[in-house]
């Protein structure tokens, strides 16, 4: 298995050499405009936050898998948990926060050994949907995870998992050998207490990311796609498709880099620019918590270190009131939300 | 002026056809855009037909664009591919039938 960017000591694990590259080239040149000069064209500039919607909290980088483009840069070789201290201090903000929505993510968030004592609590807070985004294959991973699929629907955890395609090659390619089949196989244990089915309200989603140097074509379009082929292919029923556009750090980055398919993507990124998507771009909805308990606009900004520009920037001084009140941190990156139909954690924007 | 006749980056500047002559060239994208909409064939299918066109056309931009939009639409390299032989298999025919046309004349002009 591949090690993390991290591990390998690559120049692309430092955030301040990922946010160099993104101002270079062709945005140091003026070929392209940066975000924010796009931004102003249509007077939204400073990208200020509307109501929050959703808490996502990041429950550490560690995952069974290396996929590669994985903005997280995850892996087994990530040792960045979310502690026990850190997660009751997120406990008490979930139950006060106006967020409608929880929303887990890792790396393989169950790998956290705390994960199912965090997700019980949160649950007791009556958070509209509570999400745990799982990358399927982390159910078959280990005989200890085999009953997620029970323990979800105890809890009526809504699961969005990851998917690039609905072909074992495209699949692998992305995500790593073995992984289509297991991802089936998981797909199926979903669906046989439940999940996914017409009418159920045990919800499955699937999130699509383009395996390559591309963005995503339509999200209904996928869906029926996708809808047809693991039906007719494996019986296998989900909800909805999220089409998911490759943002352009970390593990993608280094991938457009080593392909020199950067200068290309970042020109697809900003021709298909929609001034549309901008106002509901989710940073403008979303607080993102990393394992350590520091504050984000987005699980992108996450991954660039780039924490909110409020005075408030850890869980542990949690002010809702205050939080809202902030400039939202942009970069060219911000462009990978912004194109087509948009991008979000919940698929298509606008 | 670039010294090769191709350049990849072309294909960005073709919106700039309509500079010169804007009601023609407008014309044209509004047609090629309703062409490419959802109707009577999905946009799925119609990219697959652009992709064999593009090849049997020889046209370097029209290759570049309707790969990556199969790849966006979720086509496979193995129906891309299968679409191109459509359109070899045509073009090889629509030469091949023409050697009826030949074998008149021979028959014709032979004694």
């Amino acid at each position: 298995m591949k090690k993390s960017l991290k591990a390998r000591n690559n120049d692309i694990a430092n955030t301040s050499r990922q946010m160099e590259i993104l101002s270079e080239g062709v945005f140091a040149t003026g070929e392209l405009p940066t975000f924010a000069t796009k931004i102003k064209e249509t007077n939204q500039f400073p990208l200020r936050p509307k109501k929050l919607e959703v808490l996502q909290i990041n429950l550490g980088y560690m995952c069974n898998q290396v996929c590669s483009h994985c903005h997280v840069d995850a892996g087994p070789d990530r040792k960045e948990i979310m502690t026990l201290n850190t997660m009751k201090q997120c406990l008490e903000v979930i139950h006060k926060t106006a967020a409608h929505t929880l929303d887990l993510t890792g790396g393989a968030p169950e790998m956290n050994p705390n994960f199912r004592w965090f997700v019980e609590e949160a649950s007791k807070a009556g958070i509209k949907d509570f999400i745990v985004r799982s990358n399927l294959t982390i159910i078959r991973a280990n005989k200890k995870y085999h009953d997620l699929p029970e323990f979800f629907k105890k809890y009526n955890v809504h699961v969005v998992s990851s998917m690039p395609h609905w072909t074992r090659g495209k699949t692998d390619k992305q995500r790593g050998d073995g992984v289509f089949d297991k991802s089936i196989k998981a797909l199926q244990e979903l669906n046989a207490v439940g999940y996914g089915l017409e009418g159920s309200n045990l919800k499955l989603d699937l999130v699509y990311n383009p395996s390559g140097a591309f963005l995503p074509g339509d999200q209904q379009a996928l869906e029926n796609d996708f809808k047809k082929a693991l039906k007719n292919d494996f019986d296998i029923d989900f909800h909805s498709l999220f089409a998911i556009t490759n943002l352009p750090i970390s593990r993608f980055l280094d991938y457009l880099i080593a392909s020199e398919n950067y200068e290309d993507y970042m020109i697809s990124l900003v021709d298909a620019y929609n001034p549309a998507a901008v106002a509901n771009v989710m940073c403008t909805n979303t607080l993102s918590v990393s394992w350590d308990g520091w504050l984000y606009d987005c699980d992108f900004n996450q991954m660039l270190n780039l924490k909110v520009a409020s005075k408030v920037k850890h869980i542990a001084d949690y002010n809702e009131e205050l939080l809202q009140n902030r400039n939202i941190i942009i970069n060219q990156h911000c462009y990978g939300c912004t194109a087509g139909s948009g991008s979000s954690c919940q698929g298509v924007v606008a | 002026m670039s010294k090769n006749y191709y350049d990849a980056a072309d294909l960005r500047k073709f919106s700039k056809i309509t500079e010169w002559s804007p009601e023609l060239g407008n014309k044209f994208f509004d047609y090629y855009g309703k062409v490419f909409e959802e109707g009577a064939l999905t946009a799925r299918e119609k990219s697959l037909i652009a992709l064999a066109v593009a090849h049997t056309e020889q046209c370097p931009y029209c290759i570049d664009a309707y790969t990556k939009d199969g790849l966006q639409r979720g086509i496979t390299k193995e129906q891309m591919m299968e679409a191109i032989h459509v359109g070899a298999a045509i073009k090889s025919g629509a030469t091949l039938v023409h050697g009826v046309q030949m074998m008149n004349k021979v028959d014709k002009l032979e004694m």
